[in-house]
């Protein structure tokens, strides 16, 4: 049990550290494979071990696994797999006193976010979202371009001071905790309601902490690093960063909701989510309507899907069980569409949608799958995102909150419209003179991880029994603790 | 005996973080803000160590000898090193003229005590009166942060910033607890040093560190 609490968090820094010598420079690709693998088992294996409603913990408590930590710790895998493995090859390899380094932050990246799932003390929580942006930041920069360094800087900077307000919310916390004898920051005792914590530093602590955690979830006004950073990283990166990184830090968002909606009720934090969702989506709307850069509008989009979560949020205990099921079908989608896109844009050369026409006469091959990803990214049946979607906003209207749920509607439609066109722009068309004969039927790249990932988002909202069971327990878990 | 001196002791400590913050806006030499900021470290961990010694506490002696190495000795001097190997010109020419930031400075800090007096309606001690003080220099971090042009001068602001909500930690609850203090400092000083090699970069690129010429990515 302390296994399987311990080896997704252990084992991936081995493997970081295994990557910097040179004796294994001829397999350190396949490392964060191997870590993406050992952390989705991990979150599988305590997911079964926590159905009995029976937290795991490991080292005095300190990590502590429910039903909510293990089904994340699931996603991380699960996108993880598909975003490492899909991206095989897709980075050349380094040289020099560089080689592996890649790798090697990719696996601590992993690891950083496998231990915010994992920690039951908020401010180790905090520690490792920051460490996250530190494995990051070079991986954002990895290219070495102008444009790269530019997005890197701005998303080091961003992010950092971001989550410097989280922290002075945490500490806050902390000191409205201090009352009740030893001060704590353990999120089991935060939510246990003997405690009676200060409200006028909950409250300030809480909002600190929420728009801070926003900041890494990419929730507008505080998301202008989110398109530049996820355009301009290697493509696995930015469908790690978009598919699972934006989650964590809504996990945080979650938890700190959780505590400070029983001292102050949750009226006070869902109207900050609600404005924070619609200006995402008004965002998303307002920069898709025009884009012409593919890999940007993957970027806006899940602007968009984070903003939908946090409507989510917003709307509290009845939609938690639909976003964390939107959780893993954006997560999959969103790598696999980062993926393909790395790959159009070796081949293409360009990131402008317009200079990318007639895709699936020319190249079949990264269109099918593109277009396929695309069709569930903007919410079709029977893909997982729709049955979500539908779910928030039909649970937010049954919740009285009808006007913003429309609002959310109107928008989604505009970010509907125009995520079609460019896709239609980009895929449909007859092909042009310059284009290979006969046309290239190649994926450029694994081809096996993006079907399983479609496949996985396509059937799961079917498997009602087991993963509503798993939804209903890890939603539970953000109940008071009595 | 220490008991009397106590208060004055923490209002000394706590009245020369804000001092050199508002010199770092004062100042625009690189160098003599990164004297300021060892000078701020120095400043924060004989805070902590008083705030210890009253409470009879002896983890925060040993979080005060982590903030004294740390944010007095380690991170200025980094700092330092790396800005006299690489750039001549370490001159900033801010957004703001001294006498408007000057001014700024002195409404963040009022804004600061009207706003912690809401918070800490329910709390009374001797340090939590000085918490003001933290608010206020993560403000003026975020002012430098905002106004000053160069790489390496914001980078200034950001530490500011986390010297300010490190302040706040130990003036209302006596300080996080030292394994997180542990993560907090290790984060900090790996941004910092992240951000050097950025700014390094920046210098070989673009020929200088000035952040107006980050314009390649818009919509």
């Amino acid at each position: 049990m302390v296994f399987a609490l311990l080896a997704p968090l252990a084992l991936p820094l081995i493997l970081a550290a295994l990557s910097l010598l040179r004796k294994f420079s001829t397999v350190t690709r396949f490392f964060p494979i191997a870590v993406s693998g050992i952390v989705l088992g991990g979150g599988v294996f305590l997911i079964f071990a926590t159905a009995t409603g029976q937290a795991q913990t490991a080292l005095g408590g300190v990590i502590r696994a429910d039903a909510l930590s293990a089904y994340m710790l699931a996603v991380v895998g699960a996108v993880g797999l598909v975003a490492t493995w899909g991206g095989l090859g897709a980075v050349p390899t380094g040289h020099g006193t560089l080689a592996g380094s890649y790798d090697s932050l990719l696996c601590v990246f992993l690891a950083a976010m496998s231990l915010a799932v994992l920690a039951d003390n908020i401010g180790v929580m905090w520690a490792s979202v920051e460490a996250t942006t530190i494995a990051t930041a070079f991986l954002v920069g990895h290219h070495r371009t102008r444009k790269s360094l530019e997005a890197a800087w701005k998303y080091v900077i961003l992010g950092s001071v971001g989550v410097a307000i989280a922290l002075l919310g945490i500490v806050l916390i902390y000191a409205a905790s201090q009352n009740a004898g030893e001060p704590t920051l353990s999120w089991l005792s935060l939510s246990n309601t003997t405690l009676s914590l200060d409200p006028a530093m909950m409250r300030a602590g809480g909002a600190l902490a929420v728009l801070g955690f926003a900041t890494k979830a990419g929730l507008d006004p505080m998301h202008s690093w989110l398109p530049d950073a996820h355009s301009q990283a290697p493509a696995p990166v930015s469908g790690l960063m978009s598919g699972v990184l934006l989650s964590v830090a809504l996990y945080a968002i979650l938890r700190i909701q959780a505590v400070t909606n029983l001292v102050l009720g949750p009226d006070f934090l869902r109207i900050m989510l609600s404005i924070g969702a619609l200006l995402s989506l008004a965002v998303a709307a307002a920069l898709l309507i025009r884009q012409r850069d593919f890999k940007r509008m993957l970027a806006y989009s899940s602007i968009e899907h984070m903003g939908v979560m946090a409507l989510g949020a917003a709307i509290g205990a009845p939609a938690i069980p639909a976003v964390l099921l939107y959780i893993l079908g954006h997560g999959l989608i969103k790598a696999t569409l980062f993926v393909l896109s790395g790959r159009i844009l070796a081949v293409e050369g360009t990131p402008v949608i317009a200079e990318v026409r007639g895709l699936l006469a020319r190249r079949p091959g990264l269109a099918v799958p593109w277009l396929i990803a695309m069709v569930a990214l903007v919410g079709f049946p029977p893909f997982s995102i729709f049955f979500s979607e539908v779910n928030i906003l039909f649970t937010g209207w049954m919740e009285g909150m009808g006007a913003i749920v429309g609002i959310a509607l109107l928008l989604l439609l505009i970010i509907f419209a125009s995520l079609v066109r460019l896709t239609v722009a980009m895929t449909l068309g007859a092909a042009t003179a310059s284009s290979p004969t006969p046309p290239d039927r190649s994926a450029h790249g694994p081809l096996l991880p993006l079907v399983l990932a479609l496949v996985t988002t396509a059937v799961i909202a079917f498997l009602a029994q087991p993963i509503a069971a798993v939804l209903a327990r890890a939603a539970a878990t953000l109940g008071a603790i009595h | 005996m220490f008991t009397n001196i106590y208060p004055q002791l923490i209002g000394l400590f706590a009245g020369a973080l804000l001092l050199t913050s508002t010199l770092m806006v004062w100042r625009h030499s690189l160098l003599a803000s990164i004297g300021l900021l060892a000078v701020q470290g120095v400043a924060l961990a004989a805070l902590v160590a008083v705030i210890g010694v009253e409470a009879g506490d002896a983890e925060l002696l040993l979080v005060a000898v982590l903030v004294l190495t740390v944010k007095g000795g380690v991170l200025p001097w980094i700092l330092a090193r790396e800005s006299r190997a690489t750039t001549r010109i370490t001159d900033e020419s801010p957004r703001l003229n001294p006498t408007a930031a000057l001014l700024t400075v002195a409404g963040l800090t009022i804004f600061s005590y009207v706003v912690i007096g809401r918070i800490l309606i329910h709390v009374s001690s001797v340090p939590t009166h000085a918490a003001p003080i933290g608010l206020a220099m993560m403000l003026i971090g975020f002012l430098l942060l905002v106004t000053r042009r160069r790489a390496r001068s914001q980078l200034i602001g950001f530490l500011l910033l986390d010297n300010g909500i490190a302040t706040v930690a130990f003036l209302t609850s006596g300080g996080v607890p030292l394994f997180l203090e542990l993560g907090i400092s290790l984060d900090v000083l790996l941004v910092v040093v992240i951000l050097y090699v950025f700014a390094g970069r920046m210098h070989t690129k673009f020929g200088g560190t000035d952040v107006d010429t980050l314009r390649e990515l818009h919509d």
